[in-house]
């Protein structure tokens, strides 16, 4: 552990990979929340995928490797999908799923193609851009991390700039149309966003595994919070924790490529969230349903066992625990009795018999009144 | 050609409708997604039961995918059903998370046999004619053997249960009361894809697979309304692809499962384009069309409501359109010359008068 935290700090090719992965996953994380809000969590696996001829292409173009140079021609071509997509699903009955497919595959294909067509042809200098189908994070060198914040931070900055129209974009377009802004420009935009977020993270992670950057830090946050901005800033955290430790882990190992290893850790933080997370986890979901249940039997007793004493004069009257077994039916009567005895709401007279406190009418007439009735 | 060129263009053809036809239904019942999430999740099915069974060439390996295309589906809808995420976002979890597990598994133990990933992304169908298997008097490549079998599969499963898949796809509701499960026709559809995608993913890779899959019967979708048609039309356009694609990566000597993939994405954008009904073009021209045809309607309504009225002298003039339909000159102008030459109208100095024909069309357009 100590001998890890001391990598981070001084060993030059793991910290750059950490910051490198922390920061795609910081710019991911928060885009992303808007992507999985909006439904449109599998459009960054098209966009990724679309990206890489843009890759290829900018290199032909101008020979160059420059971080700078690739992320300009994978945005072009991440951009160039998403307008077809967007063509396909305006202009033709085919759903946008199938159109995803479409544009995903093609442009994949196009990539392999070009990669495969520069591969074989004498020049050297293009050794190392299939790097970016699976990411090798171990290549990033720091002007690639300096590139990465810089354009990371300008895709930030406009998010911070444009918070309330893309807020309003996500949660009611139509509400915003009305209000006079231009939400089809607010539309474009943000995908711009999507499309800066998948290509500054594909030398790392790569094409294949991008989109999990983009939807699992979201859906991690979206467990904790109802709120957009913690939203936002949880998604972030998440991206970037899992960028730090998918660097050190795959660091520890041979052949372990850092993407694959990102991925799985931030889909051990969802899984761990969709499970504990309060209020909307598995797990608090599934106590809060026992204990419902257990509620639902405590008020039928109480009740039951108020209507019998109505029967008699004294509202203390003991009864025989069958009486209750005829009346609300089912099982575990004594048990649910022992709970309303914890309660101070009944007391047992002797080994069968069974009346209420005080406390208990005063409950069981709040509970036979027709509002709080309707209320579980 | 030679033996070899043909054999690898028919291991093409095969895997290429073996996979349109499944796709036909994925498109339709708008799980598309289903088949990019499938194919890559696949691999970790291929590598578990490569270390069960130790070699590459075990059947096990296709249960082992088929069954883990089976997981991926439950697991999506798992987590659909806790409700804590949306369908698309399941998806985007569920494949990236095994699909990253499968990778790890393979570069940490399986470094030295023939199962690395670029294979499996990208396929090598250029060598797949030389691993042979011999049958009933064939020598032929074990590809071409298995995808055989498959499409065989995919035909007859299709042909069998033709009736269902089309109601199911078409009227869930109506299946549902028919007493037909559509949960079973969802997984019975999803083995199919899973199966089909272990076994084209050897020689043509998994990202071929689902440009296969989308491809063509998204193109199809744009050129008929018939399911029949449907899948005879995407099994034709995935071959074409598929042997379009093949001569250009020797072209371009590049790998060959992306040429196709390509060569599938321009049928779709020709289609896409060209489709006589729902293509872009006939959209454009179907528009202006309209337009044309709906000035000419309330040309000759206005000219109605004012005929034989004494303003007609007025307003049915030439000139005045312009005016009271608030038409450009040059777009005034040219209404009334289409309308006089579809004889809605005819020019009497300087006014308009309406034909029979005029009259009915404006009298049918009104009373709609």
């Amino acid at each position: 552990m100590i001998e890890l935290l001391n990598n981070l700090l001084f060993d030059y090719t793991i910290r750059t990979v950490a910051l490198g992965a922390a920061t795609l996953g910081l710019v991911s994380g928060a885009l992303g929340t808007f992507a999985v809000l909006r439904r449109q969590s599998l459009l960054g696996d098209a966009m990724s995928h679309a990206a890489l001829p843009g890759v290829v292409i900018a290199f032909m173009l101008t020979g160059s490797k420059a971080p700078l140079v690739l992320i300009v021609g994978a945005a072009l071509a991440g951009w160039l999908g998403t307008l077809c997509l967007i063509n396909i699903v305006r202009y033709t009955r085919i759903k946008e799923d199938s159109a995803l497919g479409l544009i995903l595959s093609v442009f994949f294909g196009l990539g392999l193609m070009l990669l495969t067509f520069l591969q074989r042809s004498p020049d050297a200098r293009q050794a190392g851009l299939d790097n970016f189908l699976f990411g090798q994070a171990a290549t990033l060198l720091e002007r690639d991390v300096v590139t990465m914040a810089i354009v990371g931070g300008l895709a930030l900055l406009v998010l911070a700039l444009l918070w309330k129209e893309f807020k309003l974009l996500s949660f009611d377009r139509n509400y915003g149309s009305s209000l006079g802004f231009p939400m089809q420009v607010l539309d474009v935009l943000l995908m711009s966003l999507f499309v800066i977020a998948i290509v500054i993270g594909l030398q790392a992670v790569g094409v294949i595994l991008m989109s999990a950057m983009l939807v699992a830090p979201a859906a991690a946050a979206r467990q904790w919070t109802d709120r957009l901005s913690i939203m936002v800033l949880l998604a972030a955290f998440f991206g970037a924790v899992s960028g730090v430790a998918g660097a050190l882990i795959s660091s520890l190992g041979r052949n372990l490529s850092t993407g694959p290893v990102v991925v799985l850790c931030i889909s051990a933080i969802v899984l761990v969230s969709l499970l504990l997370a309060p209020n909307r986890g598995l797990i608090w979901t599934w106590i809060r349903r026992v204990r419902n249940r257990r509620r639902l039997r405590l008020k039928p007793v109480l009740r039951d066992l108020y209507a019998l004493t109505n029967q008699h004069d004294n509202p203390y009257y003991p009864h025989h625990i069958d009486a209750l077994r005829t009346t609300t039916g089912g099982g575990g009567v004594r048990w649910t009795l022992t709970v309303l005895e914890e309660l101070g709401w009944v007391q047992r007279i002797n080994q069968n018999h069974w009346a209420l406190t005080p406390d208990g009418l005063s409950e069981a007439k709040r509970l036979t009144t027709g509002d709080v009735m309707r209320e579980t | 050609m030679t033996q070899l060129q043909i054999e690898i263009q028919l291991i093409g053809i095969v895997t290429a409708v073996a996979c349109a036809l499944p796709g036909v239904f994925l498109v339709l019942r708008q799980v598309a997604m289903m088949s990019d999430a499938i194919s890559h999740t696949v691999l970790l099915g291929i590598v578990i039961a490569f270390f069960i069974a130790g070699s590459l060439e075990s059947p096990l390996l296709i249960v082992g995918a088929a069954m883990m295309g089976v997981v991926t589906i439950s697991l999506v809808e798992m987590l659909v059903n806790t409700r804590l995420v949306k369908q698309d976002a399941a998806i985007g979890l569920v494949f990236p998370a095994l699909f990253s597990v499968a990778v790890i598994l393979i570069s940490r133990y399986a470094g030295n046999v023939h199962l690395d990933v670029d294979t499996v992304l990208m396929g090598e169908l250029a060598f797949a004619a030389f691993d042979r298997w011999q049958g009933w008097g064939l020598d032929l490549p074990r590809s071409l053997w298995l995808m055989s079998v498959v499409l065989l599969l995919n035909g007859l499963l299709i042909g069998l249960f033709y009736k269902e898949l089309k109601l199911a796809t078409f009227d869930t509701g109506l299946a549902a009361a028919l007493g037909f499960s559509s949960v079973l026709i969802h997984y019975g559809l999803m083995t199919v894809v899973s199966v089909t995608a272990v076994a084209a993913f050897e020689a043509v890779g998994s990202i071929l697979v689902v440009a296969l899959m989308i491809g063509p019967p998204a193109a199809a979708y744009l050129l008929t309304d018939r399911l029949s048609h449907m899948l005879g039309l995407s099994g034709v356009l995935a071959a074409t692809g598929a042997v379009g694609g093949y001569w250009m990566a020797r072209w371009l000597d590049a790998n060959i499962a992306g040429s196709m993939a390509v060569m599938v994405g321009l049928i779709f954008m020709v289609s896409f384009l060209l489709a006589p009904r729902r293509g872009l073009l006939a959209l454009v021209w179907r528009r202006r069309r309209q337009r044309w045809e709906f000035a000419q309607t309330a040309l000759t309504i206005h000219l109605l409501n004012h005929e034989g009225k004494p303003e007609a002298a007025r307003e049915n003039r030439v000139t005045h359109l312009q005016e009271h339909l608030r038409w450009k000159k040059d777009f005034a102008g040219q209404v009334i010359r289409r309308a006089e030459a579809g004889a809605l109208v005819v020019r009497k100095n300087g006014y308009l008068v309406l034909t029979e024909n005029g009259r009915l069309l404006a009298n049918k357009a009104m009373t709609h």
